[in-house]
């Protein structure tokens, strides 16, 4: 019975012996694994930039608008109805707040205005919102403060400023405390924002500027037909379990009170967990379709590293016959030429998980996706390689183990 | 009397050659005894190295029966033979055999690797007997740095390395000059002389000469055994 060490010595010195012809073998393995590794961790990186983009707009969160859902598509105002875009009330909102696992309910109204400062221009969205608002939404406050529930009752003329809006018209200056003007009316600048990036369908979340809601309401949306209506509504979960439950009551609420009935709707509800799960699952997909191509190169590496051992199993004839006579048993054959197979295999597979995660590195870098690389994924390349080994080295090992040793040594 | 090393009692082997059965052992019988020093000659085709494989457990007979050192050829199975030829068998090859990218050391090692010894006692044994060949300042060269018989005093020492009961050789001296064929025959018989059991098959009557005794074979039998005369072996040695 061989000793272990002596097994694992005597691939590494078959291995080195033709140093080139091993590197080219594995080659193969290296350039499958490393394209495996590079394609899914280029997949991981979107699908968690899609989550995470997702995600920034707020977490366990139903947004009800105005206007019906055409079709399985997105959402889209009900443009054949103007009267639908005035839907949505604050009664409304106050009824979905008496809705059990609801934690907050935030009333928006959204418009668009110019504000200038320092005799810099901005023309931006200008949202009309109450305190609730930014836990509804998980935003932060980075600078200054929000205004709170007596200043938005009292439309005082404050506003709290994106990051974009703030970098923008205060290039210099810290605007605290500044004062801006939105469609000519004076406003004092309270707060900024926190960043959070763009959002998953490519806008700038952070191109905004809050303002209480009833300052909105009396001053800038000019909108005067009904001074109750809304233009959406945040509705905060407790869980994010509770958003299919709290969906369907808020759905029935409004239906009640719009006095619709179902396919009829006024209003719709966008629950970003299934959106969040319809773009994971997409980019999922698209993580496997890479995966799976690329272990298309890695059975291509396999079947190199089978090749060039049949050719070493021809060469090394003679001296499969010599460790025969000498000793060796069948299975000390096929554990050495298993063994070498395998190192090969594991070697490209060591290699190429460091070339796939440097190139994984340059392709991320360059889309600036975040770089996701599981642990467990690259021991499963490395495993993988070895599998790879063992299967394809398999059958050259058979036939080394089974050489008659007469005939072996006969060979020229 | 202590029974002897090899006893062989109606050794048949039958190959098949397309429709034919070729009959290369046909009813052989004999007994070498432990310490004997015995040459098996004969033309290509006599048998002998028929005899020589299954001697060497490389092949197992077809009818008969064979005992090495305790051991039924017919009755081991592969991984009892592949033990058999470790520990029972020290072969030398005409062609010597050696790993050309390992070292004499390694070389006269490898037997010992699959005997699972030791790697420190496997250089000792191994360094020992590469001394014992004469070789002892050459241990770390490899065999293109080694004359041919200096490769085949090698690949003795490493047929000794295991501590065989019977040392096997196939014509050693095929691929060496008269000169160096001698020294290798002058080894040969020291060995034999420190107690060695030996069996070459060679075609060479000089070689089979250097032997105490001859048995040779012809169409699968044996057609003469003799005890050769001292001053015969001596005058050669």
């Amino acid at each position: 019975m061989m000793r272990t060490s002596d097994l694992v010595a005597s691939a590494g010195r078959a291995l080195r012996a033709n140093p080139l012809r091993s590197a080219l073998t594995a080659l193969g393995v290296i350039i499958g694994v490393a394209s495996v590794v590079a394609m899914v961790a280029l997949g991981s990186g979107a699908q968690a930039q899609v989550e995470r983009s997702i995600a920034s707009l707020g977490s366990n969160l139903l947004i009800v608008v105005p206007g019906a859902q055409r079709g399985g598509g997105g959402v889209r105002g009900a443009a054949g109805a103007a009267g639908n875009w005035d839907s949505l009330t604050l009664d409304d909102a106050a009824a979905i707040a008496e809705i059990e696992r609801v934690t907050v309910v935030a009333p928006s109204q959204r418009a668009r205005a110019q504000l200038v400062a320092n005799g810099l221009n901005w023309n931006t969205q200008v949202e009309g919102v109450t305190p609730a608002y930014l836990e509804a939404r998980d935003w932060r406050i980075e600078q200054g403060r929000m205004f709170d529930e007596t200043e938005e009752r009292q439309a005082r003329r404050v506003v709290v400023l994106g990051a974009t809006v703030a970098r923008e018209l205060f290039p210099n200056v810290n605007p605290i405390g500044e004062s801006v003007r939105v469609n000519g009316g004076v406003f004092e600048v309270i707060g900024v924002l926190a960043s959070k990036g763009q959002s998953g369908f490519g806008m700038d979340q952070d191109d905004v500027t809050l303002a209480p809601l009833t300052t909105v309401k009396r001053r800038i949306s000019g909108r005067s037909r009904r001074a109750d209506t809304v233009s959406q509504i945040s509705v905060k979960t407790a869980s994010e379990d509770d958003l299919g439950v709290v969906q369907e009551q808020v759905e029935t609420l409004l239906r009640q009170r719009h006095r619709t009935r179902p396919g009829e709707d006024d209003f719709t509800v966008q629950n970003l967990s299934s959106i969040t799960q319809t773009a994971a699952q997409t980019t999922q997909v698209f993580t496997y379709l890479l995966g799976g191509i690329s272990a298309v190169s890695l059975l291509v590496g396999g079947i190199g590293i089978m090749n060039i051992m049949l050719v070493s199993v021809t060469e090394r004839t003679r001296e499969i016959g010599l460790r025969k006579a000498l000793g060796a048993r069948q299975s000390d054959i096929l554990h050495q030429f298993g063994l070498e197979a395998v190192a090969l295999s594991v070697a490209g597979g060591v290699v190429g998980l460091a070339l796939g995660v440097l190139g994984a590195w340059l392709m991320t870098s360059l889309f600036s996706l975040p770089l996701v690389i599981a642990p467990q994924n690259a021991l499963l390349a490395i495993a993988f390689s070895g599998l790879v080994g063992v299967l394809f080295g398999a059958y050259p090992a058979w036939r080394a183990a089974r050489l008659d040793p007469i005939e072996a040594l006969r060979r020229e | 009397m202590a029974p002897p090393l090899i006893e062989a009692a109606d050794l048949v082997k039958l190959y098949r050659m397309g429709d034919e059965t070729v009959r290369a052992l046909d009813s052989v019988s004999f007994a070498i005894p432990r310490g004997d020093y015995c040459a098996i000659v004969g033309p290509s085709g006599s048998g002998k190295s028929t005899l020589m494989n299954i001697l060497g457990g490389l092949d197992t007979p077809t009818g008969g029966r064979i005992v090495i050192d305790g051991a039924d050829i017919g009755a081991l199975d592969d991984a009892g033979l592949a033990q058999f030829r470790n520990r029972t068998i020290g072969f030398v090859f005409q062609s010597f055999n050696l790993l050309a990218r390992q070292t004499a050391l390694e070389n006269v090692e490898l037997p010992m690797i699959y005997a699972g010894v030791t790697p420190k006692e496997r250089r000792e044994r191994a360094a020992q007997m590469l001394t014992r060949v004469g070789l002892g300042e050459r241990m770390s060269h490899r065999p293109t740095q080694l004359s041919g018989g200096q490769q085949q005093r090698v690949a003795i020492a490493r047929a000794l390395s295991g501590r065989p009961a019977l040392l096997l050789a196939d014509e050693p001296t095929g691929a060496l000059d008269s000169q160096t064929g001698k020294d290798i025959m002058a080894l040969f018989a020291e060995l034999n002389r420190e107690g060695v059991t030996i069996v070459i098959v060679t075609h060479d009557h000089e070689v089979a000469a250097a032997a105490k005794r001859t048995i040779e074979m012809r169409d699968g039998r044996i057609v003469s055994d003799t005890q050769n005369t001292r001053a015969r072996h001596d005058a050669h040695v």
